[in-house]
């Protein structure tokens, strides 16, 4: 099982992932579009990427009303069926990570599908801050990264 | 009806006049597309085309140009770039001032590839651009406000949290020579005094916000040429040189040339050096590295003061200084640094700070400070002219003087003017260290020749990024002290620099294991349109005969090339530059030899007609 090892601390903020998203999406290099997102907090000198954490129980999957969201043959993403979608949102208010859209164009809901397995955006990260890898690999960044930003966190309440 | 282009290029140009208040959308002339490739080029083109360029650069006949490349926006490693194209406040020459960050690929996914201000407002306004919809609104609220604010409020007042801004500080309102455009906060289109020229044109900001995005014309053979040049770049020692230990890096390098300018070129090393390199920086107060759009390098160096944020509160300006920052990059290092004597780094990265937000040119502005410093040691400007003492090294006088510069208090009006100006107007016009109005960036010519004929001869005034000769005099291939050889190269590197700069890649790329030839195919696949890397050649030498066909209408002359008498007659006393003068005698006439100009510079008309421009 794969899926997308994003570790913030290593972004640095260039979109690379958002314009190779958005290469696959449209065809064209339109950030707008992208499913992958880097969120910059300027002042903290943080870059975050996200998008589709691909859950276990996939909450937009079980809101879909229509069976529009399956989960693809390698079982590792969680994927729009277009022709099944009937563009009511409920995945997108559905899902904790604010990681579902809709595209005005089509009025249809759309996700991070991981590029049918060899995810754009994990090709072209320079830093390595976007792998795609062994998913019990995933996430163990987390702690150490958790404690540097808490404590940053704790010295800018003091001043 | 406008056409489409088929990739890389929008086709469309915005151009706003604000003292009618009235915007519109113009196509470009397809040949006028292939013949400049975009950016500085067409930039250039259009200001010959349709500027007196006699004007007053402060006055509402200027014409302020932003140009994007058909590179900008696409994930071509650096391809971040606009070109800030106007009349300098400062050198009353062309001027082509360059900036990354994330601005210039949002006005290209918005749709334009050029945005042509026009007129004066009279009133303080800010221009917004979402997509097709562009509007001249009040700028009442962020008037006097400095860059992060601007920048912040907008976003809150729009409602756009990935809004872009370009914005003037208070430097720019107050028409400081050297006052810069600002975007994504840090980043700064900085020479020439381009902030000067929006303020006068009462604009404080661009705000845009773009939905589009970048077509390709040959899909295909774009993205395999893209692979190519990433993977060139992937393991190069000069990208990791960059990303490690960012621009001022190149302390170390010119400091062992003899070649780092020290107390307003009177020396030519630093004795403290150390406090202020890339590894001091990396060491001791740098928290991250950060990109530009696109960019695989992360130069940048994302900073913070921590402890140190109480040093030098001399300043009144209500920055919080416990949030990161941006820098110091080489050049600023260097004129905030060795040039005014300073050597705690703290100081430098607080008057970089205050630089940014104020919207100020950290070249112009340790260059200007360090010759009003020689003036104050040799007795020439007075305790009761200055609120504090200017003596080199005082890290309390370079964090409030340039404070004072950006709101014009006290002596910060003189040095709001720049070094030539101040200097002149103290009759001491000797310590002024530039070319055509312009303070010297951070190589002495004496430890590297070359670039005392490179400095000359830029059409912007003196500049290190049109043809930067320690590549070629620090490798070895070169002596570094001898004029054989340099003004070809000189010439060679100012063509393809400058069709590097139209392309809207940053120009480090060739720094980091990239060649112009890696992006002549990516043009060429981009666009559609077939180009060679003569082509891109011939491109360079038309446009930078453009820009001094301009300069010529403009009333400039031979007696512009020049120099100060301190580099041409007084060379080092020590160090591994010692007694090394610049020999521009030997040099200029090559140059213009080999640039096809005659003895005073005015280009042949065979060279016209073979560039193709005959007719200007």
């Amino acid at each position: 099982m794969q899926m997308l090892n994003i570790v913030p601390e290593k972004c640095t903020g260039c979109m690379q992932c958002e314009l190779a998203c958005s290469w696959v999406q449209t065809g064209m290099f339109q950030p707008s579009q992208s499913l992958i997102r880097v969120n910059v907090f300027d002042e903290e000198a943080s870059y975050a990427p996200y998008t589709c954490l691909q859950c276990d129980e996939a909450w937009c999957m079980n809101a879909c009303p229509v069976n529009a969201i399956g989960v693809d043959s390698s079982g590792q993403a969680k994927v729009v069926i277009e022709e099944l979608c009937v563009g009511c949102h409920l995945c997108t208010i559905a899902c904790p990570f604010g990681t579902v859209f809709t595209l005005p164009e089509t009025n249809k809901a759309a996700k991070c599908n991981l590029c049918g397995g060899d995810p754009a955006c994990a090709a072209a990260c320079p830093t390595d801050a976007i792998e795609f890898g062994d998913a019990e690999q995933a996430g163990q960044w987390f702690e150490e990264w958790g404690d540097k930003v808490h404590s940053r966190y704790l010295e800018a309440l003091e001043t | 009806m406008i056409k489409q282009a088929t990739g890389g290029w929008t086709g469309k140009i915005l151009r706003v006049n604000l003292t009618a208040a009235t915007t519109s959308v113009e196509p470009i002339p397809d040949e006028w597309m292939r013949e400049y490739v975009g950016g500085r080029g067409l930039a250039d083109r259009y200001l010959y085309e349709e500027m007196d360029p006699t004007v007053d650069p402060l006055g509402p006949d200027n014409k302020l140009i932003f140009a994007t490349g058909p590179l900008t926006g696409t994930p071509v490693p650096c391809g971040a770039r606009y070109m800030v194209v106007t009349k300098g406040a400062l050198t009353n020459a062309i001027t082509t001032s360059n900036s990354g960050g994330h601005w210039g690929p949002e006005v290209k996914f918005a749709g334009y590839d050029l945005i042509i201000v026009e007129g004066r407002s009279d009133k303080p306004c800010y221009l917004f651009i979402y997509d097709d919809r562009v509007e001249i609104r009040d700028a009442a609220r962020y008037w006097g406000k400095g860059v992060h604010y601007t920048e912040d409020a907008l976003r809150e007042e729009l409602g756009l949290p990935n809004l872009r801004v370009a914005s003037i500080g208070p430097a720019g309102e107050n028409l400081v020579r050297f006052a810069c455009i600002m975007n994504d906060k840090h980043r700064a289109a900085g020479r020439s005094g381009v902030g000067a020229v929006m303020g006068s044109k009462n604009l404080k900001a661009i705000a845009v916000r773009g939905t589009g995005g970048v077509p390709i014309a040959e899909p295909a053979a774009f993205m395999k040429a893209l692979w190519h040049m990433r993977d060139k770049m992937k393991d190069d020692p000069g990208k990791k040189a960059f990303g490690d230990f960012g621009t001022a890096a190149t302390i170390d390098l010119t400091q062992s040339f003899g070649a780092l300018p020290t107390r307003n070129f009177q020396e030519g090393q630093f004795e403290e050096f150390e406090n202020l390199n890339g590894v001091a920086v990396r060491d001791t107060r740098m928290v991250a590295t950060k990109a530009c759009f696109a960019c695989t390098i992360a130069c940048g160096r994302v900073t913070r003061l921590g402890e140190h944020a109480d040093k030098y509160m001399v300043n009144m300006h209500p920055r919080n200084w416990r949030q990161a920052g941006e820098g110091p990059e080489y050049e600023a290092a260097w004129a905030l640094g060795p040039d005014t004597g300073v050597g705690d780094l703290d100081a430098v990265l607080k008057a970089n700070w205050l630089c940014n937000d104020l919207g100020m040119d950290p070249i112009s502005m340790g260059s200007t400070l360090a010759a009003a410093m020689e003036l104050y040691e040799t007795g020439v400007v007075t305790d009761g002219q200055v609120e504090m003492p200017l003596r080199f090294g005082s890290a309390e006088a370079l964090v409030r003087m340039t404070e004072a510069t950006a709101y014009r208090e006290g002596f910060g009006d003189e040095l709001a003017e720049g070094s030539k100006r101040m200097s002149e107007k103290l009759q001491h016009p000797e310590v002024f260290m530039g070319s055509k109005g312009q303070e010297f960036p951070a190589y002495d010519p004496r430890g590297f020749q070359g670039m005392g004929v490179a400095y000359a001869t830029c059409n912007r005034g003196a500049c290190h990024l049109r043809a930067w000769t320690p590549a070629l005099e620090s490798s070895g291939e070169a002596d570094p002290h001898g004029t054989e050889g340099k003004s070809e190269w000189v010439v060679e590197q100012q063509n393809l620099s400058t069709t590097h700069d139209a392309t809207g890649i940053c120009l480090f790329v060739s720094f980091a294991g990239a060649t112009l030839e890696m992006m002549v195919p990516l043009v060429s696949a981009a666009t559609g349109v077939a180009y060679s890397l003569d082509d891109f050649v011939h491109i360079g030498e038309r446009t930078w005969n453009v820009e001094r066909l301009w300069n010529l209408k403009a009333g400039l002359t031979k007696a512009d090339d020049s120099l100060p008498k301190r580099l041409l007659e007084e060379p080092h006393k020590s160090g591994p530059s010692a007694g090394v003068t610049v020999d521009l005698d030997a040099m200029l006439p090559i140059y213009y030899q080999q640039r096809g100009w005659d003895d005073e510079g005015v280009p042949s008309q065979e060279k016209l007609a073979e560039l193709g421009l005959g007719s200007l």
